[in-house]
């Protein structure tokens, strides 16, 4: 492994995010500070997935379903060595392998290209129940935002998933609360967000985002039914100017604002316990 | 055609297992027998379309083929946009099936006509085409798709629809079947509306106009060579479809010989521009959409007159 612990991971992610979206010019740093925890977790610690075995049959799927949080995946994935580092420094450069939204073209450890938000629960649906029709043990994790549950198709997939008690699949939501506009509860309230999916028929569990240890015991512990994991994040996380800020979903940061926030980044590295 | 279809279908499905059919709750008795042979290979998602083509996706994706089946513009226009990012993005080897092509769920109402069907899935990259015109086409398309990867849509007809050829037609080139020679015009038509096509070129002998009748049911990838030179001989080409002109099979004859340069008179036939808006069976609501067959015996032979 190419980093010591999964928050070395997270904050090596973050500060290559960043870089990213400002060279480029690109949307979505709130959305990939968010996620960057979550997706460290999942691939760092809990799915059984690894840099040198992206086409295992045997595999976890991890999912993301959030595709517009790429900058945030892909700077997880180079950073953990499922491809070379400088393909970040290409991020949505003409002809370069790696843009704005996740692709599993040519992306080791990526599983499925999205983008248009409410297709990856489904898809995470049929992989769950063919992998029970072939007694397959593997894991399904799909990362979800919390406005893409605005969605209908994320609701009909809830409901299949409930029906055939698809143990095999975890769902983990970034729970920010902010949409491209406003708060979710300002446009199409979510709330009681639990209590949907539970009402659904789903396990659900209710963390902090952007706790290793908890989102490892919520997202990799055993279940007999699907699993929700409601994953409370703060959009923009590390960067005091970006926290909770509804404009930088869409804003990309300037050289200057970069600098600011990569060295608020750095400062963070002293307080990770290893 | 549905019973021809599902009939090819469970036979593929005992001998592959990797064949799914996935259903969004349409089939009432028409998969009982499916279901019964191979429970384990069948799925009922309920009325879920979009959920319907990403579970299929999903599965495919772990080397299943699935077939998605319903009914109508379900499952495509509802759906259109799984179809096009979760398996036309990424190639999967997924067979969306919709029964009741064009007008043939008439008295339903326009809510349930695949009008614009074939211009929706051909537009779509990786994505083939299909449209059988009776159950031994229907056949035929059923046993190209194992060899045939990647994202796959059959329009299918309803049901008891006449049998037109007399042997099940080879369509490994696309290329279109003949059902009768003519020397005139050459009429291609796709889908059951060719009971409609025989009973025009009956009428046109009536008249001293030969038309060389086939069908077409590969309409992507479509053989234009074999398109051309099924013509050759006669005035030009006259296309047939339940289906609205913009984007149809005789948009995508058109589109192909112009691409080609080949300069063959073209008159596509299809329906209006419209939707419908009173209630009928099939054959008052062709007439009512522009595809009367009196109408249709007309503008051919003036065609034919013409050019």
């Amino acid at each position: 492994m190419p980093y010591a612990s999964t928050s070395d991971l997270a904050l090596d992610a973050r500060i290559s995010a960043m870089r990213m979206v400002s060279s480029a010019g690109a949307s979505h740093i709130g959305s990939a500070l968010s996620v960057i925890d979550i997706v460290s977790v999942l691939y760092g610690r809990v799915a059984n997935v690894a840099p040198d075995r992206t086409s295992d049959p045997d595999r976890d799927i991890i999912l993301i379903s959030k595709g517009h949080s790429a900058s945030g995946i892909y700077a997880v994935l180079g950073n953990a060595g499922y491809f070379p580092l400088e393909w970040l420094d290409r991020y949505c450069v003409d002809g370069a392998p790696l843009g704005g939204h996740v692709t599993a073209h040519g992306i080791p450890g990526v599983e499925f290209s999205t983008g248009a938000l409410g297709h990856a629960l489904p898809y995470g649906v049929g992989i769950a129940i063919a992998s029970k029709r072939d007694g397959n043990a593997r894991r399904v994790f799909v990362v979800l935002s919390d406005g893409e549950c605005q969605e209908g198709s994320n609701w009909e997939a809830a409901m299949l998933a409930s029906q055939h008690r698809l143990a095999n699949l975890t769902a983990i939501i970034d729970r920010n609360r902010l949409q491209i506009l406003a708060n979710t509860e300002e446009i199409s309230s979510l709330e009681p967000f639990a209590d949907k999916w539970a009402a659904f028929g789903w396990e659900v569990v209710d963390v902090d985002g952007h706790d290793h240890d908890a989102l490892e015991a919520a997202i990799g512990s055993a279940h007999e039914r699907p699993r929700v994991v409601i994953a409370n994040t703060t959009k923009g996380k590390g960067v005091d100017f970006m926290e909770n800020s509804v404009p930088w979903h869409t804003n990309s940061p300037n050289a200057e604002q970069a600098a600011d926030a990569i060295a608020q980044l750095e400062a963070l590295r002293e307080g990770i316990e290893r | 055609m549905r019973d021809a279809f599902m009939a090819a279908l469970t036979e593929q499905a005992q001998a592959d297992p990797r064949v799914n059919l996935i259903i969004a709750d349409i089939g009432f008795k028409v998969v009982d027998d499916f279901v019964a042979k191979m429970p384990d290979q069948f799925l009922n998602v309920g009325i879920a379309e979009q959920t319907m083509i990403g579970v299929a996706a999903g599965m495919a994706s772990l080397g299943k083929r699935p077939i998605a089946y319903s009914l109508g513009n379900f499952p495509t226009i509802r759906c259109l946009e799984q179809i096009r990012n979760d398996l036309c993005y990424h190639d999967l080897d997924v067979t969306v099936v919709s029964v009741g092509a064009g007008l043939a769920y008439g008295t339903l109402g326009y809510t349930h006509h695949a009008v614009e069907d074939i211009a929706l899935m051909r537009a779509l990259p990786n994505m083939k085409v299909y449209s059988p015109a009776d159950a031994l086409e229907c056949r035929a398309v059923v046993e190209l798709l194992p060899t045939t990867p990647g994202p796959k849509y059959i329009r299918l007809g309803k049901n008891k629809e006449p049998r037109i050829h007399e042997v099940q037609p080879d369509l490994s080139t696309g290329a279109p079947v003949l059902v009768r020679e003519g020397s005139d015009v050459t009429l291609i038509v796709v889908g059951p509306i060719v009971t409609a096509a025989i009973e025009a070129a009956d009428a046109l002998a009536q008249q001293g106009v030969s038309v060389r009748l086939l069908t077409c049911p590969v309409i992507k990838p479509l053989n234009i060579a074999a398109i051309r030179d099924a013509a050759a001989g006669t005035v030009g080409i006259v296309t047939l479809e339940e289906h609205t002109l913009m984007g149809g099979f005789g948009s995508a004859v058109l589109e192909a010989l112009a691409v080609n340069g080949w300069r063959i008179p073209v008159l596509p036939l299809a329906l209006n521009d419209a939707a419908a808006s009173t209630v009928g069976s099939q054959e008052y609501l062709r007439a009512h959409n522009g595809l009367a067959t009196d109408s249709v015996i007309a503008r051919i032979a003036d065609f034919t007159a013409s050019v």
